[in-house]
């Protein structure tokens, strides 16, 4: 058996070597990733995927810990993939979520990776993606993706998850940089954590009303909750709600939105494959090279060489 | 560009000793060297640490400890390391071991030994040299 089957067997036998080798894989290796990921597809679709993102501070980290003991203490098997930032200077990262999380390192029924942003091919969403893939072929009833809600790149991660859950603090002063990013429109549901602090209610209410001015004919309205994560209050009452949020999609909108979501990977994948089979043969004819000196001296527009490229090579379409 | 392999190092605060503030400028110069760092936090028990670099497939652990409790924490750890069969990761260790403890944990297999005011570049150096070479 080689080594890819070897790793294979063991994520869907839910062996924790196997797993932290598939995603030490698939960081590290496109190719033997999409073998991982052919063989594992099959067993995938059955965990529920929730993204919990949020501005530095919310005590996100905190709260996931209850989380995860909820959900234990319901008998359910989870799986964490936290992300953090790569420095883009250093290329280096300091992957700190699991301290808050450490005690349930040794929970058989919870597995936790810490993943850096990096430089993947595909993008670290994709990277994330198929994380969880292997976290959930490998029997996890719940996948939980942890990311820093600050920019364009964790919305794209954090739409990996089927159910969305942004954290705020009080007093933070960042509802209106969450608009910036995105994330007021793809949250299922909104946590002001550290709730006995001031200003909580005026939080809530900022982000009610944030959520109406935001105008989407929508089947699901986003609750908006009140936590501690250090305590644990209100807990209980956000996981409700992420199972309420669970059997909707499972009625209706989840057959629309896995759709959605298989559409946009097979485009990308279409586009990443044509990308990079097209640029492999051109740069091998010295023809990459032809079409960069003519845009870089002004003769065609980048837009148009791809259209003669296209059309040579696919023969007129 | 696909992902280029980066170091994953695992710093640990094993036993009771709270005093993390060398483990932290250990973990900055080795992110700021490139490396993916995980840091456990404080008080953390052999099991843990154990579990943790195996999910984490690390390639290095970097054990601190300032307690003296290292020559019974640190059997554990790599007795551990053995049954999970983690036995190709590089262990170095800081904080405060005195030099005549430090043969029988090098028989265990830790490799590398940085007290207080080592330079950080030579522990960088270090790992770059003794990481194991995966592919």
């Amino acid at each position: 058996m080689s080594e890819i089957e070897e790793i294979v067997q063991g994520v869907l036998a839910g062996d924790r070597r196997s797993i932290a080798k598939a995603i030490t894989v698939i960081e590290n290796n496109p190719e033997k990733a999409h073998r991982i990921i052919a063989s594992i597809y099959p067993h995938t679709g059955k965990a529920h995927v929730i993204g919990i993102t949020g501005p530095g501070g919310s005590g996100k980290s905190t709260l996931i810990e209850k989380i995860i003991r909820e959900y234990r203490r319901r008998g359910k098997t989870v799986g964490v993939v936290a992300v953090d930032p790569t420095s883009p200077f250093t290329g280096g990262a300091f992957l700190g979520d699991r301290i808050r999380m450490q005690e349930l390192s040794v929970d058989e029924g919870v597995f936790i990776r810490s993943m850096a942003t990096r430089n993947y091919l595909g993008g670290i969403a994709r990277a994330t993606k198929d994380a969880v893939k292997v976290l959930d072929a490998s029997g996890r009833d719940v996948v939980i993706v942890e990311t820093v809600g600050a920019g364009q790149s964790e919305v794209e991660i954090i739409k990996v998850a089927q159910t969305i859950v942004v954290v705020f603090a009080p007093g933070l002063g960042d509802e209106i940089q969450a608009i910036k990013a995105g994330v007021m429109e793809i949250g299922d549901i909104f946590v002001v954590n550290k709730a006995d602090r001031e200003n909580v209610d005026k939080s809530v209410m900022d982000i009610r009303a944030m959520l109406q001015l935001s105008n989407k004919e929508q089947a699901w309205t986003p609750p908006v909750l009140k936590t501690i994560a250090l305590t644990g209050d209100g807990v209980a009452k956000l996981i409700e709600k992420i199972e309420e949020h669970r059997r909707f999609l499972e009625r209706e909108a989840g057959r629309e939105k896995a759709r959605e979501k298989a559409e946009t990977e097979l485009v990308e994948a279409i586009k990443e494959k044509v990308a990079s089979l097209m640029i492999e043969e051109l740069e091998k004819e010295g023809e990459f090279e032809s079409y960069l000196q003519k845009i870089l001296r002004r003769e065609i527009d980048p837009m148009s060489a791809a259209e003669k490229i296209l059309k040579k090579k696919l023969g007129g379409c | 560009m696909h992902g280029e392999r980066k170091i994953r190092v695992l710093i640990a605060k094993p036993g009771l000793d709270s005093h993390d503030r060398g483990a932290k400028i250990v973990a900055r110069a080795l992110r700021d060297a490139g490396m993916e760092v995980i840091y456990t936090g404080l008080r953390q028990t052999p099991e843990q640490i154990v579990e943790t670099a195996l999910q984490e497939d690390v390639d290095v652990i970097g054990l601190s400890i300032l307690s003296g409790a290292h020559n019974t924490l640190f059997p554990r750890i790599m007795e551990l390391l053995k049954q999970k069969g983690l036995t190709d990761v590089l262990v170095v260790a800081g904080g405060i071991i005195p030099d005549e403890d430090v043969p029988e944990l090098e028989k265990l297999g830790i490799k590398g030994f940085f007290g207080p005011g080592t330079p950080t570049d030579k522990i960088v150096q270090f790992i770059f040299e003794n990481a194991p070479k995966r592919s």
